[in-house]
């Protein structure tokens, strides 16, 4: 007779730390491919698993193996058909001689990595404290509602009026004898004792007790409450209901925004929306492209058509009021935008867009973000001094007057979360203050 | 058992299988296997699995408890991809040298897949682990469980004390080093009991806390002489340092001067779990062979007692011919001999010389020819050979001519292979030959041992590489596996590849010239 051991509900994932293990190990191989994944997905699909090639730099396992295209061996191989000893095979070209026997090419191999090691990629250099992090992997709120009842469950979420309820009814389906029953023999027993004791009367007895014993046989053998009338209340987590979300992203695209801008820029419209996504249960998405006039385009046509022309940042301002006005009225969504730009603008024009933001766009924002996008080398050149384009020069008198905007320059991908710090601060719901 | 008693002898019907059906089929597989086929097995202990745990021990080199290193999750990402690309199926099982033996079983399995896999591991590889003469000198059946049970917990606890990356560079270097980490002609020690383990990891931890650095710098006590002959002792290191050595593991694990304690433990940790494997790699034709064999007798014995019903004979058919499809050379699906149709064939060639011979058997195993007993012709193959010697004494004509063997001569100079011997009077003993040497392990694998140590100078480590058939050694892998090795000795590492045939060096590698 052997043992049988049933493994089937062991906990899964036995080899989940090998796992992490090999991601740990190929790294920054993973890094690029997530980056090189971003800079040509789409926005939304950063929070989602992705599919990478298999690493190959850090994870060969060498050992010491013949060479192939060296020295004589010989083959034994099945099958001959026609050849006679000394037969002549020319060797399969440009293959080496490897001889029979095809191995699956490691190339091929492409993998699943989970949204939460996606993220932790995505996240590697861009600084964000470990809060921040973890408060933008976890999925959503949920809240646990009844649901029901369940005939399995924790002690603490028993049911007691369904579970007496089905204990009463199979009692009385099985016929337990009632604790009257027993009184009532055990009353009579009790009378016809202190009476006289005649014949007829002890047989009475006699009868009265082996009732009396069977039915409490009988009360013994159908408990008062079973195992099977036990009812517990059932929960369903469900998602904590949000409002909706729509975000603006709002790019200068004039030919001074190049790969690396874009690239940044991308990052920061990412950050944002993993943001929102994470925050209310329906997100949209509105991309504003400008030069010296703004339209709103697709995903594809923002991130990489070019458009020759001057720069007006006020008509991306302009086209994205409009659209707010026609399609998300400010008390029925929450209103974020993010505006990167490498400041260059018309002069007359910063004044303008202060004027537009101070009256009518910061009103209706949740939340405004600007970053604008500078070469490495002027980081050191701006600092922290308040001079810099007149875009910049403009911006700095709404962030004083607006809690909720935010501006920062980004040089490397570390600098863009400070712009959001206060979004993602503790309490993260912007009061919005009447001006 | 109502159903049992109205069809008197039918084992199960139906494909879906629950516990008593699989304990009733082992046991009258079991009990025919001791009646008819003699066999002698340990006890058994089936493991019910789902396809993710099957899986996770196919990544876990196919043992239930293994160490985490991040060579696993690799393969563990290869497997899966290949099982969900449909490329490959998994095994219907998998079965470990253990007593007692284990043996895993799908829950996909229907229930006469299940026999089938009963006879065939619990039954025909059960059989073949007791009793090879290579399984029961070389591996510890009944302590390889509770050693990796200590490997895992050790490799965890190195971790938490010296950090993830120490651990993991000595593991890789060791494992690099896992080909060479066997004894091939030297019998192994026992693995040590668990007391024993017990009582050096606690002498280790005593001599780990109770370390003075004073005691380093006294004085020698018995004046010059001694010194003298440790002097003569590093002058001769082939005495002192019992060289040449095979087993390049066992050298750094004994000799290197650079390992903490620890270290030393991991390096014998893989060591032993290669040694442990080297065994399966001489025996997978007989092993397979002999596991396909038992199945197949056991069942079709099964179907005449009619013990089994047509539908599930048909499916287990069905399996075993899938199991034992052998493409020709030509085939696209052709990827080399397989063990289980090739071990088949030789062990139903043997029952057939034993009961029939031709004139022509007679000439060629006189010995077996007409003997009558297959039985004991192959239980004693069984248990005495390996691979190699199996084919060289018993690949018959029969079965050259039935395969349609050839031999192919490769040089790797030559635009062309020349077909050498094909299947007629003057090929069979040639390509019997041939065939038995390509599955002589000890032949197939590089030749590397390490020679000598200059433990005067500057500890220099010289490996020897002997080449034979001028087959030399791949010059990318071979730098990156020195690397490994100098981590593991401290000091310079060279390997010079020597022909075999002329003792003349051909190359010669140091780890100076490989950038770390």
């Amino acid at each position: 007779m052997p043992i049988f051991i049933d493994r089937r509900l062991n906990p899964k994932d036995k080899s989940l730390g090998n796992r992490q293990r090999f991601l740990r190990r190929a790294r920054e191989e993973l890094k690029r491919s997530i980056r090189d994944q971003i800079r040509s997905g789409r926005i939304a699909d950063v929070d989602a698993e992705h599919t990478v090639p298999m690493p190959e730099r850090g994870t060969a396992e060498p050992s010491f193996n013949d060479d192939k295209a060296s020295g004589r061996r010989q083959h034994i191989l099945p099958g001959n058909r026609h050849f006679a000893p000394g037969d002549l095979i020319p060797k399969p070209g440009g293959s080496g001689a490897g001889g029979p026997g095809n191995k699956v090419s490691e190339d091929d191999f492409r993998f699943v990595l989970s949204r939460e090691e996606v993220l932790e990629l995505f996240f590697e250099d861009l600084e964000l404290p470990d809060l921040v992090k973890l408060n933008l992997k976890e999925i959503l709120a949920f809240k646990p509602r009844r649901a029901g009842f369940a005939a399995t469950g924790s002690p603490t979420n028993v049911n007691v009026g369904r579970t007496m309820r089905n204990s009463h009814g199979r009692r009385i389906a099985l016929r337990r004898p009632k604790q009257e029953e027993l009184d009532a023999i055990l009353q009579e027993i009790a009378t016809l004792e202190s009476a006289s004791a005649g014949a007829a009367t002890r047989q009475r007895i006699a009868g009265l007790r082996e009732e009396l014993d069977r039915l409490e046989r009988r009360r013994r053998r159908i408990a008062f409450v079973d195992p099977v009338d036990i009812r517990f209340n059932r929960f369903d987590a469900r998602p904590i209901p949000n409002a909706k979300a729509v975000m603006f992203c709002l790019m200068d695209v004039s030919g001074s925004m190049g790969e690396r801008e874009k690239d940044l820029a991308k990052r920061f419209f990412v950050l944002l929306h993993l943001f929102l996504k994470r925050r209310y249960e329906r997100t949209e998405i509105v991309f504003i492209r400008h030069t010296h006039e703004a339209h709103e385009v697709d995903e594809d046509t923002f991130f990489y058509n070019t458009q020759s022309g001057g720069t007006i940042v006020s008509t991306a301002l302009d086209e994205m009021h409009r659209i707010i006005e026609q399609r998300y009225p400010a008390n029925e969504w929450n209103i974020y935008a993010a505006q990167a730009s490498d400041g260059d603008n018309f002069a007359t024009d910063s004044e303008r867009c202060i004027e537009f933001l101070d009256r009518r766009l910061m009103r209706l924002c949740q939340y405004f973000a600007y970053v604008e996008i500078i070469d490495e080398r002027e980081t050191h050149i701006f600092g922290a001094t308040e001079n810099g384009t007149s875009l910049w020069r403009a911006y700095s008198r709404v962030e004083l007057k607006w809690p909720n905007f935010q501006m920062s320059r980004i040089a490397t991908p570390a600098d863009i979360y400070p712009v959001f710090r206060r979004l993602f601060a503790r309490q993260p719901v912007p009061a919005r203050k009447s001006a | 058992m109502a159903r049992l008693a109205t069809k008197p002898g039918l084992l199960f019907s139906g494909s879906d299988w629950d516990f008593g059906k699989l304990s009733r089929a082992h046991e009258a597989i079991e009990a025919l296997a001791i009646e008819e086929l003699h066999l002698d097995t340990y006890p058994v202990q089936m493991e019910i699995i789902s396809s993710q745990q099957m899986l996770d021990a196919y990544s876990s080199v196919g043992m239930p408890l293994m160490y985490r290193h991040w060579s696993f999750g690799k393969h563990f990402l290869y497997q899966e991809l290949l099982y969900r690309k449909g490329g490959r199926g998994l095994a219907y099982e998998l079965v470990i040298n253990s007593n007692p033996c284990i043996v895993y079983l799908m829950e996909e399995n229907t229930m006469a897949l299940q026999a089938l896999v009963t006879a065939h591991a619990a039954l025909g590889h059960n059989h073949f682990f007791k009793n090879n003469h290579l399984f029961r000198q070389w591996t510890d059946a009944g302590a390889i469980l509770s050693y990796l049970d200590f490997a895992k917990g050790y490799i965890t606890r190195c971790e938490e004390r010296h950090g993830l990356a120490a651990v993991e560079a000595v593991l890789d270097a060791a494992h690099a080093l896992m080909e060479q980490g066997v004894f091939r002609y030297r019998r192994p020690p026992k693995l040590s009991s668990e007391r024993q383990r017990e009582g050096l990891r606690e002498r280790l931890e005593y001599e780990e806390r109770s370390y003075n650095d004073l005691w380093r710098t006294l004085p020698p006590a018995q004046g010059n002489k001694k010194i003298d002959d440790r002097d003569r002792g590093m002058a001769d290191p082939k005495k002192s340092l019992n060289l040449p050595e095979e087993n390049l593991l066992y050298f750094l694990e004994k000799n290197s001067l650079v390992l903490e304690p620890w270290q030393r433990e991991l390096v014998r940790i893989v060591r032993i779990i290669a040694q442990y494997f080297y065994p399966q790699r001489q025996t997978q034709v007989m092993n397979e062979g002999c596991a396909t064999f038992v199945h197949y007798t056991l069942m079709n014995m099964l179907f005449d007692r009619s013990q089994i019903n047509e539908g599930a004979m048909l499916e287990i058919l069905r399996n075993h011919s899938n199991v034992i499809f052998q493409p020709a050379f030509d085939d696209p699906r052709y990827s080399g001999i397989n063990p289980y149709a090739l071990g088949l064939d030789m062990m139903q060639d043997i029952q057939r010389i034993a009961t029939e011979p031709t004139a022509e058997d007679r000439d060629w195993f006189p010995d077996i020819a007409g003997h009558g007993d297959w039985r004991e012709i192959l239980l004693d193959a069984w248990a005495n050979h390996r691979d190699e010697s199996f084919i060289r004494q018993y690949l018959s004509p029969t079965l050259i001519r039935k395969w349609r063997f050839f031999v192919l001569g490769d040089a790797a100079d030559e635009p062309h292979y020349q077909v050498a011997s094909i299947h007629n009077e003057r090929g069979y003993r040639k390509i019997r030959a041939a065939l038995a040497h390509s599955y002589d392990v000890g032949v197939n694998r590089p030749d590397i041992q390490a020679v000598d140590v200059d433990l005067l100078g500057d500890r220099h480590l010289r490996l020897q590489h002997k080449v034979k058939d001028g087959v030399v050694l791949d010059e990318a892998s071979r730098d990156a596996t020195l690397r490994h090795i100098r981590r593991l000795w401290g000091y310079e590492v060279s390997l010079a590849a020597v022909d075999a045939q002329t003792g003349a060096t051909i190359n010669e590698r140091s780890s100076r010239q490989i950038a770390e």
